[in-house]
């Protein structure tokens, strides 16, 4: 309890900062919301006139605590550029990139894991070294223009999927998940080739160690000690590493979705920067965080699972 | 273990593959077959010939000069930001790694921080800061990619910490900073090197991302990220200039991180 | 107890995604008989959807299709009565009088009176704002209603050209939240929009004058300009007004590509303000250094119109084709002149240039090479749309920049106002007496002739001071799939839906 309690403080002034920091940021950088709003027409007047009326003439300080707590009565704001409340915006977008990255995620771990454990238990083989090139392949691959061949081959080519035809799920559920399975293929291929060399790399690592040794001595078989001893130490690094990629999926679906003409919270950030629309881009940030933290605290409590000598405390 | 073959292998091919890159680099810097920015209204969309080799692009530009150019700047943008991130990431991680405590707690969420926020903001932050230039861009994305190297360092120093070596370290008198970085910090080399290769390919597009914020590489002047979001709108047309930049890179990362995993083996 | 909390963390995460699955399951319903049409447009609708206070030329576009005003802007350039029936210009172009046509209903099935008329003009004409919404407004006296059919508009100044500025939307009175909820009295009317998704409108069947002819129309957000070309193929849109030459060449014979012009004047603008752009003779070198056609043959296959000052075509009146000779390219003339200058041995300078338009970033590059050859560096700096909005538009922070300038109704004021010293939006910072001069004649003239002479004046003292170094107005290619036919192109920056049909009809 005292853990929990701990974490949620911990999460509270991380996301504190969080917010803080981007609202600083949108004082230091050029262009500012009525600037954005009025466009060409802007005139000095009006200009003038809009900032006095949206408080923007106010010490940011004073601007932030304003946002901060409307925030925390739940209260988002509206948005600058679309005058449309921010979470109406934020709930209509967050259930796709959810989806995106849950659907990569799954992915990732059903490549990922078998052919880790396969490799590793197989080291030295030709299928292992056939793996091991694609690997390689894979991990050098820069992610848009993988996205830009899967468009090309299963899109354009073999027909699979219309590129640009982005479905909503509010219409039509499976056919909006089928639109975003080679979307979140993409983005799991690469992750999911890390995975398996990191598995085997860990698992070979792994069965070298004393331990192991001296429970193959005791007679124990390959299999037992592999699935008992092995796999669960040398799943540590991958725990992090699947946490993290989990995180990076999340926080980096943006070029995936921008190749795939997928309207997610990546897009809606990326535009709401340049709109200089902070209470849209300030509510997605606070999502993403508090899923970043979310996962971070999963991963930190599996550590504890699979291995009791790391403490959570 | 039968993995001497093996060794051999990734040495010899990622060996060749990067020597070959570096030439094709190091070349490009004194030599290219045409000026890369001169354009030439007859040779739009040239095919590949014997005069162009890698064919032109939509300004008649020589593809080949542009990508040897543009490989050399493009390598230079990402092996300095892979190695801000790295270098900070590593420090980071390993003194909240071996320490833990309330400083782990802090940095950590420091980094949790760093890592929620944007990194188109923080861009847009560093012009008004620093100014738009060439090199900001690395520190933007050097920053940007912290976060990531230091909780891979980190993990893997909790999962260290504990092992009889350094405990035997420990007993024997060495430091911290010796435990750290010398007997801890080599056996991070297998996790980490995966994270430079996927860290060095996420910059060379970062930076072609970064350079319509105004920082980064300008056009008309090549980097290998921005020719090949160029490139997508002519995709069918001229096929050959999104080709070409993209097997570069591809072999760049390549022969890395098969020489890495040779090296590594090597142990 | 270990293994059952890995278990459960499984579980929660496939719980969520059927929960999500599930709630989002119970909205199916599909519309399949009538007549739809998918457009697909660059960028979203990120603005007010308030006729008045929307801003972004491609929110513009959509809402022309929703709103109408006393009078609309047809095709040909000229203006056709729209909500009002009839209009008479009387005192010298001093008092307008507008009589209101019957029946004509707001999307939200109430009737549109004279109240929700002068609402609306008074709406644009408020200064407690600073400035008016419409700055033309300024010149209204007042905005009376004679009785209930019959509006009267008074303003300070007689302005003939007054009519253009009547284009601005009548919306109604009652309407509480017109960002978001646009009332008009156009042949479409509003559905729903989903943020960088779509755009949503259906036809509005209690249309006063000829109805639409597509049922449903979506507007698809493409972010991503570089897949057009997929999408078009891949049916996901069946129209894009504004694809690139090349990608009007990949396309297949499903398609049907109408070439016209974007009415805008693309230039390398010019901060008149900052040395050495101070000096006449380095802005006229400029000119003498570039040849549009190799620009256009390099950005659009050599489509385009050259243009040599602040007008173009669509605007047949006032247009001076003779302009773009002024400066043909001539090198040695122009290192003779930067040699007078005092810059022999060239200069350097940066052209900042928004980075959302690839055709205007693809200009400055050939700008670049085309400098060089009389020694003069140019080095290009992108810039986010919104930077440039602050920095260069507002902040006029800048030495020269590429960008395309539009007119926002059909008067010669509406392009050359800017130029004249004082006016809010000479970001150029142009300057020049003659020229306020000629322009304040055009301006007040009430002789159409007299106004044509005085307005080419100013395009004439424009181009021969080098205010700018003007390019061309960039060719517009409408790709549109074959199965819809009567695309029309306009003199403005608008699209004009309702004329779309289907080809078979």
């Amino acid at each position: 309890m005292k853990y929990a309690g701990k974490k949620l403080l911990t999460m509270f002034l991380t996301l504190f900062a969080v917010t803080l920091f981007v609202f600083l940021a949108f004082h230091v950088i050029s262009g500012d919301p009525a600037s954005s709003m009025l466009g060409t027409e802007a005139t000095p007047a009006r200009l003038e006139a809009l900032r006095e009326e949206m408080g923007l003439n106010d010490p940011v300080l004073v601007q932030y605590a304003r946002w901060a707590g409307r925030f925390l009565t739940g209260d988002m704001g509206t948005s600058y550029s679309y005058r449309m409340p921010v979470s109406d915006m934020v709930t209509d977008k967050i259930p796709v990139t959810l989806t995106l990255t849950i659907l990569a995620f799954f992915m990732m771990v059903l490549i990922s894991i078998p052919l880790g454990i396969y490799t590793a238990k197989h080291a030295g083989g030709v299928i292992d070294r056939i793996i091991y090139i694609f690997n390689q392949i894979i991990m050098a691959f820069p992610p848009f223009f993988s996205g830009i061949l899967i468009t090309l081959l299963f899109g354009r080519i073999f027909k699979l999927f219309t590129p640009g035809g982005y479905i909503s799920y509010e219409k039509n559920f499976w056919g909006f998940v089928g639109y975003l399975f080679f979307p979140a293929l993409a983005i799991a291929l690469p992750k999911a080739a890390m995975a398996v060399k990191l598995l085997r790399s860990s698992v070979i690592g792994e069965a070298r160690l004393d331990y192991v040794r001296t429970a193959y001595s005791r007679g124990n078989r390959t299999n037992d000690v592999l699935y008992k001893h092995v796999l669960k130490n040398a799943l540590i690094p991958v725990v992090t590493f699947l946490g993290m990629a989990l995180t990076d999926m999340i926080a980096g679906s943006i070029i995936i979705e921008q190749v795939f003409s997928i309207p997610g919270l990546g897009r809606i950030l990326l535009t709401s920067i340049s709109n200089r629309d902070y209470p849209v881009v300030m509510a997605i940030i606070v999502c993403i965080s508090l899923l970043v933290l979310v996962v971070n605290m999963i991963v930190d409590m599996i550590y504890g699972l699979i291995d009791p000598r790391i403490s959570v405390e | 273990m039968k993995s001497g073959k093996k060794k051999n292998y990734n040495f010899i091919v990622g060996g060749t593959i990067t020597g070959l890159m570096l030439i094709f680099i190091i070349i490009g810097f004194f030599y290219t077959p045409y000026d890369p920015n001169a354009m030439d209204p007859s040779a739009k969309f040239a095919g590949i010939s014997l005069k162009h080799l890698m064919g032109c692009d939509n300004f008649g530009r020589d593809i080949l000069s542009r990508v040897m150019k543009g490989a050399g700047t493009t390598l230079s943008v990402a092996a300095g930001t892979v190695f801000i991130g790295t270098f900070f990431g590593i420090i980071l991680g390993a003194v909240t790694g071996y320490f833990g405590g309330i400083l782990d707690e802090i940095l950590m969420r420091v980094n949790d921080a760093i890592f929620a926020f944007p990194s188109i903001l923080l861009a847009l932050v560093f012009i008004s800061l620093l100014g738009s230039g060439t090199y900001q861009v690395v520190i933007a994305l050097g920053i940007a990619f912290i976060p990531s190297f230091a909780r891979i360092v980190r993990s893997e120093f909790i999962k260290c910490k504990n092992m009889d070596y350094v405990k035997n370290a420990r007993l024997q008198g060495a430091g911290h900073l010796r435990i750290m970085f010398v007997h801890i910090l080599p056996n991070t080399f297998t996790v980490l090197l995966s994270a430079i290769m996927i860290g060095f390919n996420n910059a060379v597009l970062a930076e072609a991302g970064m350079s319509f914020l105004g920082i980064g590489v300008q056009p008309p002047q090549a980097s290998l990220g921005r020719m090949l979001s160029e490139a997508q709108t002519y995709l069918f047309r001229a096929p050959n200039y999104a080709i070409f930049p993209g097997l570069v890179i591809i072999l760049m990362v390549l022969g890395f991180s098969l020489l890495g995993d040779a090296l590594k083996r090597e142990e | 107890m270990k293994r059952k909390g890995l278990k459960s963390l499984l579980l929660v995460f496939v719980l969520t995604t059927l929960a999500i699955a599930l709630s989002a399951c119970s909205g199916d319903k599909e519309g399949e008989n009538s007549s739809q049409i998918t457009i697909g447009i660059p960028q979203d609708l990120e603005d007010s959807l308030d006729p008045h206070k929307a801003v972004a030329a491609g929110t513009k576009e959509v809402l022309f299709n929703l709103y109408e005003g006393l009078v609309k802007p047809a095709s040909d350039g000229s203006f056709i009565p729209a909500v009002a029936s009839a209009y008479e210009e009387s005192e010298g172009g001093k008092v307008y009088t507008f009589t209101l046509r019957d029946g004509v209903k707001f999307h939200d099935g109430s009737t549109v009176t004279a109240e929700d008329v002068k609402f609306s003009l008074d709406k644009c004409a408020d200064t407690s704002a600073g400035d008016p919404l419409v700055a033309a407004f300024s010149n209204i006296e007042s905005v009376d209603i004679a009785d209930e059919k019959t509006i009267v508009v008074t303003l300070k100044e007689a302005n003939t050209e007054f009519l253009a500025y009547m284009t601005t939307a009548i919306i109604p009175a009652s309407n509480e939240n017109p960002d978001t909820n646009p009332i008009g009295t156009g042949p479409y009317k509003y559905v729903s929009r989903s943020p960088q998704e779509n755009f949503v409108v259906e036809k509005f069947d209690e249309y006063w004058g000829e109805p639409a002819h597509i049922e449903n129309v979506t507007f698809k957000i493409c972010s991503n300009t570089d897949s057009l070309v997929m999408d078009l193929e891949g049916g996901s849109i069946d129209m894009f007004a504004r694809v690139t030459a090349s990608q009007a060449a990949e396309l297949s014979d499903q398609f049907e590509v109408l070439e016209g012009t974007m009415n805008l004047v693309q230039a390398l603008y010019l901060n008149n303000a900052e040395a050495p752009f101070d000096d006449v003779r380095v802005r006229q070198a400029l000119c003498y250094a570039i040849d549009p056609d190799e620009i256009m043959m390099m950005v659009s296959d050599g489509k385009g119109t050259e243009l040599g000052s602040s007008m173009f075509p669509a605007f047949s009146k006032y247009y001076m084709e003779e302009l773009n000779d002024t400066y043909n390219q001539d090198l040695d003339k122009a290192k003779a002149l930067l040699a007078e200058a005092g810059y022999p041995d060239g200069f350097s300078f940066t052209i900042t240039v928004p980075s959302n338009y690839q055709p205007h970033i693809d200009t400055a590059q050939v700008l670049v090479e085309e400098f060089k050859a009389i020694g003069v560096n140019a080095e290009i700096q992108l810039i986010e749309w919104d930077s440039w909005l602050s920095d260069v538009y507002q902040g006029r922070q800048y030495q020269s920049t590429v960008v395309g300038v539009d007119a926002s109704n059909l008067t010669g004021a509406a392009l050359l106002q800017r130029f004249t010293s004082d006016a809010h939006n000479n970001f150029i910072n142009y300057s020049n007496a003659s020229y306020d001069e000629a322009f304040d004649k055009a301006i007040y003239s009430t002789d159409d002739a007299e106004k044509t002479k005085y307005y080419q004046e100013c395009e004439r003292i424009l181009s021969e001071d080098a205010a700018n170094v003007y390019i061309q107005d960039l060719p517009e290619f409408v790709a549109i799939n074959k199965k819809y036919t009567g695309y029309e192109f306009y003199p403005l920056y608008v699209q004009d839906i309702a004329k779309l049909r289907l080809a078979e009809e």
